[in-house]
């Protein structure tokens, strides 16, 4: 019996015992409620047939009591449900699906292995349409007042996708404003809009009805140059929004937290992660409507504040893992298996695994090959170093997928079976095989087998390396003390671990000083004093104002940084540092700033309605330009926090002055997430919102209102209208772009860590590793990272704190084993090698022979450029060796 | 690794096997995973190749860098399409340069033994990222090929002079590349076809003897002594005879 697969959104049919997904965790089959025993007490084949007695249908839930010193609620959220609205018709009209559905039909492991096909027909759809705040931004029945925060930056993911599969498809999305307000989004967002054959078109849109043969699907939708048509699409999908996780209400009551009118969990402005529980947190999409960085943030955000309530128990309960003794096999000649994995049908369905393995087999010193379902599979994983003993193995090849995310995971199953590590080969078949030539099936099991027979001839002269054993110094070096160094260092220190803030100014603060209040109204100053006191109070926390760093040295576990500051010049050491420079804000060059009083900078205009400026306050219109200095050419980014600060700004001079006109001048309202509410708010309040197009940007020019009065003549472009408009101005603010720290590119060299294309710095991987460096030891939170609010400092501080700890909670950290290696005899004491390397691995000296380069193992990162320098071969990047590498090109000719 | 890891000599060494064409892929530009720069090291790299292989009458074309981003898949398949159509325009190594297929990589064998050799000889252009990547016809310009005629012509020479060696064997410890044919008691000689013209032997030969002597490009090199007839005579015993 078949039924539809839930994880497939019932595209696709499977079993009722099955595997849930590929990479579910544990990878083991499972039998769902469609189960015709559990429903009629019928069957009862699969029982039968097993022949390991894995099957028990009576199996029952169990409750379990768990002692637990703390929570973390991370319950996610639900998908927005379409069929609340009839009006989408979805499950009605059958190539109506929504964005979720569109996910599992770009997946190569979805319904139709990576094909986008119709529901109707199975056939391609040429030309498809994305409808944009499905479920979001709607303040009907059934809809979400918030905005989804994520759905406009997939749906254009979606697009490059589609556009991948099919050049030729033509893709229309259908939206509001554009919100790509995330780091790279606004890059995104162009590469997908200058894709041929890609319209954004912002209307609202109603699907109209379905073609009962072809069953196309016609939106109606109108343009300010051709008023209301109709199209028809052959594929519609409904980009759906975010709704609070599934029993939300339920999980509150249980655990005795608040929760919001949208019935997401109410938050501590303060800390974002806190609930109104003490030990119980908070993280995900169960904040509210967030990205995945956003959640990275505050998944090990609460983590780190779990270690500062329960760091006394930190190590209680692991246990170390002990690995056989390691075989030396380095006298024997190679023994190689080779693993050919089928990663389900990623690979087995375009390369021929069978014929793959049989050719293994013919390759020298191959004396075991084998296929593998999913070779990365814990039974798999398991098979590997079994086979591995049992046969006598001492090199072993897996050939699968890219070597980046499970080389460490097969080093561990060569260990496991008493094997250096260092004894391993991963041609990479997927990726850089199946993936791309899925068409080509003979000619990818070719390429499959060149692969593997490079990957063969390079495990032949594979060496045992060991890694090292690096102390770790337990203290941080915290850069910069905004709120995000602040909130940061605290967490560390208050998990017991020594921390140097440094603040280049006389005072802790940063840009938060001259913040007043948040959107959702906290006192941010009041916030900032208390933050400070803790800072100041705390025994293990040092701060060094007007510090400036001289010099930084050393790697992971063993920092050395000299400061120079009030205190005098120190030199520190540390295990970790964490970057939390901040941003500054850009000083406008257009719309008279500078020139004429009356014109200021968003957060300027935040500090003199504070202040209490009669100028401001008095004033009878004021007119607000966003995006200046942003989202041009120039800085190709979105400064993220300006719309909701001008629309804070707006609010507040509306409680001082009911009847003040106040225009808004904007390119798209970017109030992402839970936000949007005080747009909607801002609004309803009367102050307008007035849409300007980067080609057409207002005018600002000083002149007199009809009254006589000397104003700010505002001149912009209406396009609801179509025609100029000239607003009087008494005050103008404008949404000055937010720019790196200028201390970031010296930064940087000094920490060897790389800036993002916008200058900011560059996280190790933005969605997953958003809060570390590829620089190890060497950590990034707050505006220095991108333009983000105050809550997502916080997270991010946090969220550094939390990957700081991972790594001084330890004595020792292990480096790599591939670094370089000098070969004295052959070295020539040029110093080609010593000049390139920027790590300061290397150095030249005088020996009895004459000059000859050493290396410092620890410093090195393992690029090889010096490698590549050496013109004797004297220095060698130890597993990639020019003998490793010359034996993979020779095997490529092989044949 | 680094696409700065790829070495001229593994590029040549593809070629050697009779390979249509050579695709390296680095970060892009200003985008270092290291902190090293390493793809422009490696440009420079190609470029030199490029100009060495026009040098020997192989289409510079075979050998292509591109930049991309792990995140790029797209933009690599598209890079690699687009070099796999050149080479098929090109067509099969050898056939389309109109030489014989031994000669030509007879050629490339013979440059391939050069690599330590130029490397020695080029290392400061090698090494500082001075050309533009966008600008092509800047990279195309960055090596010359009267550098490259001259890298090849000009070659300089270190010859040890018989009757000043004291086989002392410090040359031959010296000589990263084991050129020195040297035994005690024995006249050293220099291999010319090992020797990478680096210098170390001349720098390292005690002042007092000064016995290797700097042969100009053009000059000739004075045969080695034959092997029976390098016995060493001593300065010392020479003085005690006279006296």
């Amino acid at each position: 019996m078949q039924y539809p697969d839930v994880f497939n959104q019932e595209i696709s049919l499977n079993k009722a015992v099955h595997i849930y997904f590929p990479q579910a965790i544990p990878l083991v089959a499972y039998i769902d409620e469609s189960c015709l025993y559990l429903k009629e007490n019928k069957c009862q084949i699969c029982v039968g047939v097993c022949k390991n007695n894995a099957i028990d249908l009576k199996q029952a839930p169990v409750t379990k009591d768990l002692n637990v010193g703390a929570v973390i609620l991370a319950a996610g959220f639900e998908p927005y449900d379409p069929k609340v609205r009839a009006e989408y018709h979805y499950g009605e009209f059958q190539n109506v699906i929504t964005s979720m559905d569109f996910e599992r039909l770009l997946s190569s492991t979805g319904p139709y292995s990576g094909e986008i096909l119709r529901t109707s027909d199975k056939k391609h759809p040429h030309k498809l349409a994305w409808i944009q705040c499905v479920g979001s931004r709607q303040v009907i029945e059934g809809g979400n007042s918030y905005c989804s925060a994520v759905c406009c930056t997939y749906a254009q993911k979606h697009v490059i996708l589609t556009k991948d599969h099919d050049a030729d498809a033509e893709c229309t999305i259908f939206h509001n404003d554009i919100r790509s307000y995330g780091k790279d989004f606004e890059r995104f967002y162009d590469r997908t809009n200058n894709l041929p054959g890609v319209r954004f078109i912002r209307s609202y849109t109603s699907i109209v009805k379905e073609d009962p043969v072809t069953k196309n699907v016609t939106i109606r939708y109108s343009t300010p140059d051709d008023g209301v048509k109709e199209e028809e699409f052959d594929m519609v999908v409904l980009s759906i929004g975010l709704n609070p996780p599934v029993g939300a209400q339920e999980t509150a009551q249980k655990f005795g937290i608040e929760l919001t009118a949208h019935q997401y969990c109410k938050l501590n402005p303060a800390n974002p992660m806190e609930t109104n529980r003490r030990g119980i947190f908070v993280s995900g999409g169960f904040q509210g409507p967030i990205d995945i960085p956003e959640s990275v943030f505050s998944a090990s955000g609460a983590g780190s504040q779990i270690g500062e309530l329960l760091d006394y128990r930190r190590g209680k309960l692991s246990i170390e893992r002990v690995y056989p003794e390691e075989r030396d096999v380095s006298a024997e000649e190679p023994r190689i298996g080779v693993f050919v994995c089928h990663c389900g049908a990623n690979i087995g369905r375009v390369v021929n695994v069978p014929d793959t393995v049989e050719y293994c087999k013919t390759l020298p010193y191959v004396v075991h090959a084998q296929e593998q379902l999913f070779s990365c599979a814990t039974n798999s994983a398991k098979e590997i170093t079994d086979v591995t003993k049992e046969k006598g193995l001492n090199r072993v090849v897996v050939a699968a997928c890219s070597l980046r995310t499970l080389e460490p995971l097969f080093r561990d199953t060569v260990r496991e079976a008493g094997i250096n590590q260092y004894y391993f080969e991963m041609p990479n078949i997927r990726e850089h095989n199946s993936w791309v030539h899925s068409k080509e099936k003979e000619v990818a099991t070719e390429k499959a087998r060149d692969l593997i027979r490079m990957g063969v001839a390079r495990a032949c002269s594979l060496e045992a390396l060991q890694e090292f054993e690096l102390p770790v110094n337990k203290a941080a070096l915290v850069v910069g003390g905004g709120v995000a160094g602040m909130s940061c260092s605290l967490s560390i220190a208050n998990q017991g671990h020594e921390v140097y803030l440094l603040e280049k100014d006389s005072d802790l603060g940063g840009i938060t000083r001259r913040v007043h209040s948040t959107l959702d109204g906290m006192d941010v100053q009041e916030y900032l004093q208390d933050l400070k006191r803790k800072i100041y109070q705390h025994p293990l926390i040092h701060v060094y104002t007007n510090a400036v760093i001289t010099d930084a040295t050393g790697y992971v576990g063993n920092f050395v940084t000299t400061v120079k500051s009030s205190r005098g010049v120190a030199e520190i050491k540390h295990g970790a540092a964490v970057i939390a420079i901040g941003a500054d804000l850009s000083t406008p060059d257009e719309y008279l700033y500078g020139e004429d009083d009356r014109v200021m900078t968003h957060l300027e205009l935040e500090e003199r309605i504070h202040a209490g400026d009669e100028k401001v306050a008095n004033a009878e219109s004021v007119v607000m330009i966003q995006c200046v200095g942003c989202r041009n050419e120039d800085r190709n980014y979105c400064s993220r926090i300006c719309c909701s600060e001008s629309i804070k700004n707006a609010l507040k001079l509306k409680e001082i002055n009911p009847e003040m006109d106040i225009y808004i001048l904007f390119r798209d309202v970017r109030t992402y997430g839970l936000k949007e509410d005080y747009y909607r708010e801002a609004a309803s309040k009367d102050i307008r919102f007035i849409r300007y197009e980067e080609n057409d940007k207002p005018v600002v020019e000083p002149g007199e209102s009809d009254e006589g009065k000397p104003v700010l003549k505002v001149t912009v472009t209406d396009f609801v209208l179509g025609n100029k408009i000239e607003l009087d101005a008494d005050v103008l603010a404008l949404a000055a772009a937010i720019v790196p720290s200028e201390e970031t590119n010296k930064l940087a060299g000094q920490f060897k860590v790389v800036l993002s294309p916008d200058g900011f710095f560059k996280e190790a991987h933005v969605k997953l590793r958003p809060v570390e460096f590829n620089t190890e030891g060497v950590y990034l939170c707050g505006l220095a990272h991108y333009p983000k609010f105050l809550q997502e400092t916080i997270n991010q501080a946090y969220g550094a704190a939390g990957r700081v700890l991972t790594l001084l909670s330890h004595d020792i950290v292990i480096a790599s084993g591939s670094v370089c290696q000098v070969d004295e005899k052959k070295c020539m004491g040029c110093g080609a090698c010593a000049s390139v390397c920027t790590y300061g691995s290397l150095a030249v000296q005088e020996t009895r022979q004459g000059k000859k380069v050493t290396v410092n193992p620890v410093l090195c990162k393992g690029c090889g450029l010096c490698n590549a320098k050496c013109p004797t071969g004297a220095i060698q990047l130890k597993h990639f060796t020019d003998d490793q590498i010359t034996s993979q090109i020779d095997a490529m000719v092989a044949e | 690794m680094c696409s700065g890891r790829v070495d001229m000599a593994h590029v040549l060494r593809a070629f050697s096997k009779g390979m249509d064409g050579v695709f390296i892929g680095g970060c892009h530009f200003n985008d270092c995973n290291y902190s090293t720069g390493g793809n422009y090291h490696a440009l420079n790299m190609t470029l030199l190749t490029k100009k060495i292989m026009e040098h020997i009458g192989l289409n510079p074309e075979r050998l292509r860098m591109r930049v991309m981003s792990g995140s790029e898949g797209n933009l690599y398949a598209e890079h690699v399409n687009d070099f796999n159509k050149k080479i098929k325009e090109i067509g099969p190594f050898a056939v389309s340069e109109g030489i014989d297929k031994e000669e030509l990589i007879s050629r490339v064998e013979k440059v391939l033994k050069l690599v330590p050799y130029i490397k020695v000889m080029m290392n400061e252009k090698l090494r500082v990222p001075q050309v533009n990547p966008e600008d092509p016809e800047e990279c195309d310009k960055y090596f010359t090929s009267e550098e490259i005629d001259k890298l090849f012509n000009e070659k300089i020479s270190y010859y040890i002079e018989p009757d000043k060696c004291q086989a002392c064997m410090t040359c031959a410890r010296r000589c990263p590349v084991g050129a020195v044919i040297s035994a005690k008691g024995q006249v050293h000689v220099i291999d010319q076809e090992k020797c990478i013209r680096c210098g170390n032997c001349i720098a390292g030969c005690p002042p007092r003897f000064s016995a290797i002597k700097k042969i100009e490009a053009g000059e000739p090199v004075p045969p080695p002594l034959p092997e029976g007839e390098r016995t060493v005579v001593r300065k010392g015993k020479e003085k005690a005879e006279v006296s």
